[in-house]
């Protein structure tokens, strides 16, 4: 047994004390549990704490490393911070499911062994859906449903690739490994499908902008990490993760451009900032895993620093499409500063935590002469100043002015985002002191006077594009169909036309089955005689007379003496 | 951003505006100007061209507005395409 607590239990207890407290007990409790889980989080040492025997296979619940504590540790962090910015609006279940959602995926950091992940991965799955049926609308129920599936789906395959790997090769331990057989490609398919990866990326814009203002921010930060840091320690150096990691960034900055929905566009820029960090899991070096971790941190807070602007809009005014909103600078200057830092941080702006932790990933790229990469993630840096950096602030805070003056956020809303700013500003000015918490210890300038200005230009640049491109993004009241058209329409329709098919079969049959039935009946009567007392009497039913049935008796008799005779003896 | 009424908010007024911009192109001047004496050390020798971030920048952005915009004609429905017609809200 080991003496010290596991530090995702402690968030774990947390949130179910939240559910039976009240007032300034709950607030307490809130704030406190993910403090003392962060205190519990640095005292994991490195290695393997603890180990048991389920059945054959070793089972490790905690394992530290700097990566896994670095992992933990903003985890922790965005459950502080999201609680904070939650508390006063937000419903008791929310935050409690939402604190147990963080608690999952504290528990994946420090998981030893694939059984072990696969227990956290599944509450994480369930409390994330439970997060976003506190949106409370019927449209969140459904997108719940519909997340709730689709986690469920890779949790089995997850669960079949575990299993594969556990008796090909009698471990289930947690060690780099590449997708070269069957039950690799199933844990590989199984952590991207919670990266947001194709062809399933749709999943995330469906499901977060669905939650409450509040549930979005918490559901921005875990999963898709949680699997980025699984495919760091599960697949580091997978080729296909290169390509994977493009397409996503790429799906990422045009389904965004496409959106008018403001939550939706800061989630599908999840999926390509998480398209950044699968990149260089599959580029796989040192500074490419650095880079990954870093990103996955300062991705963590500007993300949700985004959606807590964000959600104060939708908590004040009750709407999130870009064609309803506009000019909200005018009454909500704080909501709209710390935005603009959250933009600025997420297109990597030189001073920004973006900046320190995404010129990483372009220049492990670099070094591994990886040419197309390197310009492909240049482009889309570019492209995600369009779409987040300008697009988001622009098109909510600016534009047009929309009439609407609401309230500046509430005291611990604007406290939330002022800690984050604070956080996106500090990692992004001091960078040498964040650097010395990831997994590698490697020397790398983040503010070379090249890289500064090489940046500078693809990000102004960009900026002069957007405002001169910007008849050519007039917001639509549209959605943009995706992959999941195919389930939530196509498959429908199938379904619908094949039951009115087997619903025309049904009745064919059912007609037949009467017919004969009927016909059945009659021959029946004929025979046997009709069960009213006085009706006729069918012919197996009539009183017939001794001679007549002692000449049956003779001939049944004759006939079984010569079958019994003629009969072939060996039988 | 268009409202030149006096009674509104400074930012938003014509007159800022056109400041604005002007301080945007210097600023975008100075950016491709300042690779004169910090020199860009490309890696793959066309990035360490003079001006290439700021030429990248604008053209992936364009590039990536009109292949939106395309799919855009392909993609694009009406923001109530999935509502179930019986749904209550």
């Amino acid at each position: 047994m080991t003496d010290f607590l596991p530090p995702a239990l402690i968030l774990l207890a947390g949130a179910l004390l939240t559910l039976f407290t009240r007032r300034h007990l709950r607030t307490a409790i809130i704030l406190a549990a993910p403090l003392a889980t962060l205190w519990a989080i640095w005292l994991v040492p490195d290695g393997v704490v603890a180990t048991y025997t389920f059945i054959d296979y070793q089972i490790e619940p905690v394992e530290g490393s700097a990566l896994r504590r670095l992992f933990a540790t903003i985890f922790a962090i965005m459950a502080f911070g999201g609680g904070l910015y939650a508390f006063r609006q937000a419903r008791t279940a929310e935050l409690a499911a939402a604190h147990a959602y963080g608690a999952g995926a504290i528990g994946v950091c420090f998981s030893g062994d694939l059984i072990t992940m696969f227990v956290w991965w599944e509450l994480m799955a369930l409390f994330s859906t439970l997060v976003v049926w506190c949106g409370g609308t019927s449209a969140s129920k459904a997108a719940g449903i519909r997340y709730a599936i689709m986690h469920l789906l890779g949790g089995i395959i997850l669960k079949v690739g575990i299993d594969g790997i556990a008796v090909q090769t009698g471990s289930v331990d947690i060690r780099p490994m590449l997708a070269t057989d069957f039950a690799t490609w199933m844990v590989l398919i199984g952590v991207l499908l919670n990266a947001a990866a194709p062809p399933v990326s749709a999943w995330l814009a469906d499901a977060y902008p669905e939650a409450s203002p509040t549930g979005s921010v918490f559901l921005s930060a875990f999963t898709t990490k949680t699997a980025v840091l699984a495919l760091i320690l599960l697949f580091p150096g997978e080729p296909v993760l290169i390509g994977v990691g493009l397409y996503m960034v790429m799906y990422g900055i045009l389904y965004a451009l496409l959106e008018n929905d403001a939550r939706r566009i800061l989630a599908y820029s999840i999926v390509n900032q998480v398209g950044f960090m699968v990149c260089a899991i599959g580029i796989g070096t040192e500074l490419a895993l650095n880079g990954a971790a870093a990103h996955a941190f300062a991705h963590i807070i500007y993300k949700a620093l985004l959606f807590m602007s964000a959600g104060v809009v939708v908590y004040r005014v009750g709407k999130s499409k870009c064609t309803d909103l506009g000019g909200l600078f005018r009454t909500m200057p704080l909501t709209t500063i710390c935005g603009i830092i959250g933009a600025l941080a997420i297109s990597g702006f030189p001073l920004t935590s973006g900046f320190t932790t995404k010129t990483m990933i372009s220049q492990a790229a670099a070094n591994e002469s990886l040419v197309m990469v390197y310009m492909l993630l240049a482009a889309a840096s570019a492209g995600v100043f369009l779409h987040a950096g300008i697009k988001f602030p622009w098109f909510v805070f600016f534009q047009k002015d929309s009439g609407l003056r609401p309230k500046d956020a509430p005291w611990n809303m604007a406290a939330a985002m002022v800690l984050f700013s604070a956080l996106c500003i500090l990692i992004g000015v001091f960078p040498e002191t964040f650097y010395k918490l990831l997994p590698y210890s490697l020397e790398y300038e983040a503010y070379s006077a090249s890289k500064v200005v090489f940046y500078l230009q693809l990000l102004l640049f960009s900026g002069l594009a957007f405002f001169l491109l910007l008849p050519l993004m007039r917001r639509t009241r549209t959605i943009s169909l995706d992959t999941d058209w195919l389930w939530r329409v196509a498959l429908y329709r199938l379904v619908a036309v094949t039951s009115v098919q087997l619903g025309a079969v049904g009745a064919r049959m059912g007609r037949l089955t009467d017919d004969t039935l009927a016909a059945l009946k009659s021959r029946a009567e004929s025979r046997f005689g009709e069960r009213l007392e006085n009706a006729r009497a069918g012919v197996f039913a009539r009183a017939w007379t001794i001679g007549t049935t002692a000449l049956w008796i003779a001939v049944l008799l004759t006939a079984y003496v010569l079958f019994y005779i003629i009969w072939p003896s060996e039988m | 951003m268009t409202n030149n009424s006096k009674t509104d908010h400074w930012l938003v007024q014509g007159a800022t505006i056109r400041w604005l911009w002007r301080i945007f192109i210097v600023v975008l001047a100075v950016t491709v100007l300042a690779q004169l004496i910090l020199p860009v050390k490309g890696y793959f020798g066309i990035d360490g061209w003079f001006g290439f971030g700021a030429f990248y920048g604008f053209l992936a952005c364009l590039a990536m507005v009109l292949v939106a915009k395309a799919l855009g004609f392909l993609l694009k429905r009406d923001e109530d395409y999935y509502q179930d017609p019986t749904a209550d809200d």
